[in-house]
Parts: C-alpha cells; sequence; structure tokens
C-alpha cells in the first residue's frame, strides 16, 4: 500500500463561485457518496476542505523569536482548497479515486505520493 | 555445430535485441529498476570478457539474463541494508526466477513498456525510458539521440525512474478496460523513437529500434489492431529510406524518388500486415496512415498514384483525428486531383503558422500558380523552420529555383510540379 495525497486548488476569488442551491446539494451528494465508497474499500484516511487561503496564518522562527503572520505562506494565484488522504495499491488505483474526485468536484486533483510509504 | 565467432560487435548487437528483455524480468523478479540496469549491464561486461574465448551460449540472452539474477543476488547478499527486501521478494515469487529463459518472458517487456510509457510520466520521460531500458541504449547515446547534454538526460533518466519507484506506479499490462487510454502513448512514444531518426543516417539506430520495438509489440498484442498498423506505416516509411537522400544529402522528395531502390520486402511485409488490418475492420489513425503508405507503394510514379484512394483515406482519418495537420495532408493529396487553386484554398483555413511543412506546401502550390513572389516567401520561412539540414538545403533549393526562373511559363514543364509533403 502507498499513501497519496489528493489535492485541489483553488484560484483566490473563484472560491465562492455562485452555485445554485441545486447544484450544492448535488456535488454534496455525489461527494459524501465518493466517501463511502472510499471507506468501504478501506482507502480513506482522512479528508477536509479548507477556507481561502487568506484565512491562514504563517509561524516561523526568526533568531529566537517565533514570529506570527498573516498567511499563505506561498504568494500564488491558486492556493490548496480541499484533500483527501488514501491508501491505494499503487498509483494506478489512486489515478482511479482521483478520477472519480474530479468527476464529482469538477475540478482537477493532483495525486502526490507519501515519502514515508513508498518503496523506499 | 559451428557457433558464430564473439567479437564484440556481435555481443554489441546481442546486447541490444536481448537486454530489454533481461531488463524487464529482472525488475518483475526483484522490482527495482536500477538494481536490474546495472546487474544486466554488468553481466555484459562479463560476456564480453568470456564469450570471445568460450564461444557463444546456445542461448545468449538466457545466459545474460541467468548472470544478471545471480548478479543481484550476490549484491543483495552483500547489502546488508537490503537484506529484507530480498528477504521479501524472493519469498514472494518463489517460483518466478526459474522460468526466464523460456517464452513466457515475452509479457515481461509489455509490462515494461506500459510502466516506461505510463501516462504521469512526461513524453521525454516516456521515450527516454523506453530507449535506456527497452532498447538497451546507454544514457549518452540517448542525449545524443535527443541533442541534450548527457547530464541533462542522466537527471531525466533519474528523476523518472525515481517517479516510477516512489509514486508505485504499477509494472503490469493494463487491463482490457484500460487499453486504449494506455496503448495511446506507448504508440506515440514508438512513432516519436522513429521520427527522431528521419533527419539523416544518425538515426538509423533510432528508427531501427523504433521497429524493432513495434515488432516485439505487434507479436506481443495481436489483436491490437493499431500495433499492426504502427508495425506497417514504419515499415512502409522506412521502405523509401534508401531514395530520400541525394548523394549530396538533401531531400528526394516522393515524386522524385528511384522507386527501383524502396526496399521491397518491407513494402510487401507492411502490405501484407495492411490487408490483415483490413479484413480486421477496426480502422484506426495508425492503420489509415499505414494504408496511405500502402497505396504510394503500389505506384510504379506518382502520375500512376490512385489519388482517389489516398483521399479517401484522408477523409476517413480527418474523421478519426481531425487535426490540422492530417487536413493539411488531406488538402495536398486533393491538390493533386484537383489543382493548386483548389488545395490553396483549403490551406487559407489551418493554423499552421509554426509548421515548416505547411509552408512548403503553400509554396509549391503558389509555385504550380506562378505566383513567384509569393511562393519565394513561404519557401523562405519554410526554410527557416525546418527541423533538419537535408529538408533545409532542398527548400532553399527550392528558393532558388522559383528565384531564378524565367519569365512565367516558359520552364512549365520544370516547375509546374505539385511538391506530395506526405511522407518522402
Amino acid at each position: 500500500m502507498t499513501r497519496y495525497l489528493l489535492s485541489t486548488y483553488v484560484a483566490d476569488g473563484e472560491a465562492h463561485k455562485p452555485m445554485t442551491k441545486e447544484q450544492i446539494q448535488h456535488s454534496w451528494r455525489e461527494i459524501s457518496a465518493l466517501e463511502g465508497e472510499m471507506k468501504s474499500a478501506r482507502a480513506w484516511v482522512f479528508s477536509g476542505r479548507l477556507h481561502d487561503a487568506d484565512t491562514a496564518s504563517v509561524v516561523r522562527v526568526s533568531g529566537s523569536e517565533v514570529v506570527t503572520t498573516d498567511g499563505p505562506f506561498v504568494e500564488a494565484r491558486e492556493h490548496l482548497g480541499g484533500f483527501y488522504i488514501i491508501d491505494a495499491a499503487d498509483l494506478d488505483a489512486a489515478l482511479d479515486w482521483a478520477a472519480k474526485v474530479t468527476r464529482a468536484i469538477s475540478a482537477p486533483i493532483e495525486v502526490w505520493p507519501f515519502a514515508d510509504s513508498a518503496g523506499e | 555445430m559451428n557457433l558464430p565467432i564473439a567479437d564484440d560487435a556481435l555481443i554489441g548487437r546481442i546486447f541490444r535485441e536481448e537486454s530489454g528483455r533481461s531488463v524487464a524480468t529482472l525488475i518483475r523478479i526483484f522490482g527495482d529498476i536500477d538494481l536490474a540496469e546495472d546487474a544486466v549491464q554488468e553481466a555484459f561486461a562479463v560476456a564480453l570478457r568470456k564469450w570471445p574465448i568460450a564461444g557463444l551460449p546456445p542461448n545468449p540472452g538466457g545466459w545474460i539474463t541467468t548472470t544478471a539474477r545471480h548478479r543481484v543476488i550476490d549484491h543483495l547478499r552483500r547489502e546488508a541494508r537490503r537484506r529484507e527486501l530480498m528477504g521479501q521478494q524472493m519469498g514472494e515469487k518463489p517460483n518466478d526466477a526459474s522460468g526466464e529463459e523460456a517464452g513466457t518472458v515475452q509479457d515481461e517487456r509489455l509490462r515494461l513498456i506500459f510502466t516506461c510509457c505510463h501516462p504521469a510520466l512526461s513524453t521525454e520521460a516516456q521515450i527516454a525510458l523506453t530507449l535506456r531500458l527497452l532498447g538497451g541504449l546507454t544514457t549518452d547515446e540517448v542525449a545524443h539521440a535527443f541533442l541534450v547534454p548527457e547530464p541533462t538526460m542522466a537527471k531525466r533518466l533519474v528523476r523518472a525512474k525515481h517517479k516510477i519507484k516512489a509514486a508505485h506506479i504499477p509494472y503490469r499490462v493494463p487491463t482490457e478496460a484500460e487499453l486504449p487510454e494506455r496503448l495511446r502513448p506507448v504508440l506515440a512514444v514508438l512513432y516519436l523513437i522513429y521520427n527522431a531518426g528521419v533527419g539523416g543516417p544518425p538515426g538509423n539506430g533510432l528508427r531501427r529500434e523504433a521497429i524493432r520495438l513495434s515488432r516485439a509489440m505487434a507479436g506481443l498484442m495481436p489483436d491490437e489492431a493499431e500495433v499492426a498498423g504502427l508495425l506497417a506505416l514504419l515499415l512502409l516509411t522506412e521502405s523509401r529510406w534508401r531514395a530520400r537522400f541525394a548523394a549530396d544529402g538533401s531531400l528526394v522528395l516522393l515524386r522524385d524518388q528511384d522507386r527501383a531502390v524502396w526496399d521491397r520486402t518491407m513494402i510487401e511485409e507492411g502490405q501484407a500486415i495492411v490487408r490483415a488490418c483490413l479484413r480486421r475492420d477496426r480502422p484506426g489513425p495508425y492503420q489509415i496512415q499505414a494504408a496511405i503508405n500502402a497505396v504510394h507503394a503500389d505506384a510504379a510514379s506518382m502520375a500512376a498514384t490512385d489519388w482517389n484512394q489516398i483521399i479517401a483515406l484522408y477523409d476517413q482519418l480527418l474523421a478519426l483525428s481531425p487535426t490540422p495537420v492530417v487536413a493539411l495532408n488531406r488538402a495536398v493529396a486533393l491538390g493533386e486531383v484537383r489543382g493548386p487553386r483548389a488545395a490553396l484554398a483549403l490551406l487559407d483555413d489551418l493554423h499552421l503558422e509554426d509548421y515548416h511543412l505547411f509552408h512548403a506546401a503553400r509554396a509549391d502550390l503558389l509555385r504550380r500558380l506562378r505566383r513567384r513572389t509569393d511562393a519565394a516567401r513561404a519557401y523562405a520561412r519554410a526554410a527557416g523552420l525546418a527541423p533538419s539540414d537535408a529538408e533545409r538545403a532542398f527548400l532553399l533549393g527550392r528558393l532558388e529555383e522559383v528565384q531564378s526562373a524565367p519569365a512565367d511559363g516558359a520552364r512549365q514543364n520544370r516547375i509546374d510540379r505539385p511538391t506530395p509533403i506526405t511522407g518522402t
């Protein structure tokens, strides 16, 4: 088993793209059905959706002091919007889950292996 | 039995033919690409020392695989760090190590090519891995073929192999349901390898390698019509190789080629595959392109070519892959039947500004319409974009011809000829 991060990015300002109530409900139903499927396949480890990037804070060490600032850390047009952590037999199995997620949320999914779970 | 003398050249040839199979088998057994590659390399080093003295073993490929396997086992024994891995992998598949000299190994190369051409890898990485692991080319040879410095190619290979390992890209033949999506990059990589070798004689090895791997794929996947189609396309294209270049190295177009030097053996093999594909009736882009080349191969001359058949095939190809390049080729074929004006009108709708053959085709049509200034401009544009010296030399020659042509009409016989761009 390899552990993978399936993450999706949202462009700043697009997070609140207006959706109709039906669209929201439909999307929510699909996502919870998919999570149920992941859980019964024992693939699901954790998942979550994040608030906008401007709600993030950054903590760093500067000299001997710990300094907290407004985030996010990476200045980019797009930021992490949500993620799944799953266990899968191999990349193809992980890509199959990613394909289901991307269909449910209509956004591209990035698939990353965790460093401490693969062949090494 | 008289065994051939095992000189370095023969051993080199055996290495090309057998290393992919050995590497693939060892990857399956030990689950580690680097380990497999190094061991096969070492086994060939042993062969280079032993075979010239002891003679060739009866099954050189099997000998290499067995020797390499023993090398890996020795290596794993020595390395305490890897002891656990060996225990696992040897324990899991205790019978796997014995069968590799027999025919079952064939499948190992199939697994390996699907790993090398996994869609999660970049096309560049796919090509490099395929040539390195299945073609047995050295990193330096792969780098040379794609005109990148050796360290760049080495880095590319290391990164790709690391991704296979870290992301756990599987080492298996895709299921029936996955196959269409997964076969596409494999065929594209083989075709790209071939095309990387069409610039001139330095590409001989790449073209040979592409044909060899396509032939192996066609043997391993007899039910996949497009694999057969690709092999036929490569054979029919390659059959014209000897006629493609003039003594000075410049390109000779299809219409001016000496058809007597076309390789009849390759043509017959390619055409037989095309006929089998037609009977199977599951057309795809490679099969149709092969069929177009088969029609050319049938014709004794440019004029005797069945252009209507070729246009019909391009129509079919355009329906399957509606790309501007296909539309360009179709327009040029159409020009053979309906004349340059009709073809030029079709070209006006295409957006291929950066494609040298677009400008070459336009230039030729303009020349035939005796719009010499426009033709010269288009030849210059095409020459500026041409990827190989042979093509550039040819296009500049045409440019000169069109610029120095006497008053309109005087050299009509000489220049009123279309330039086919559909392969040379």
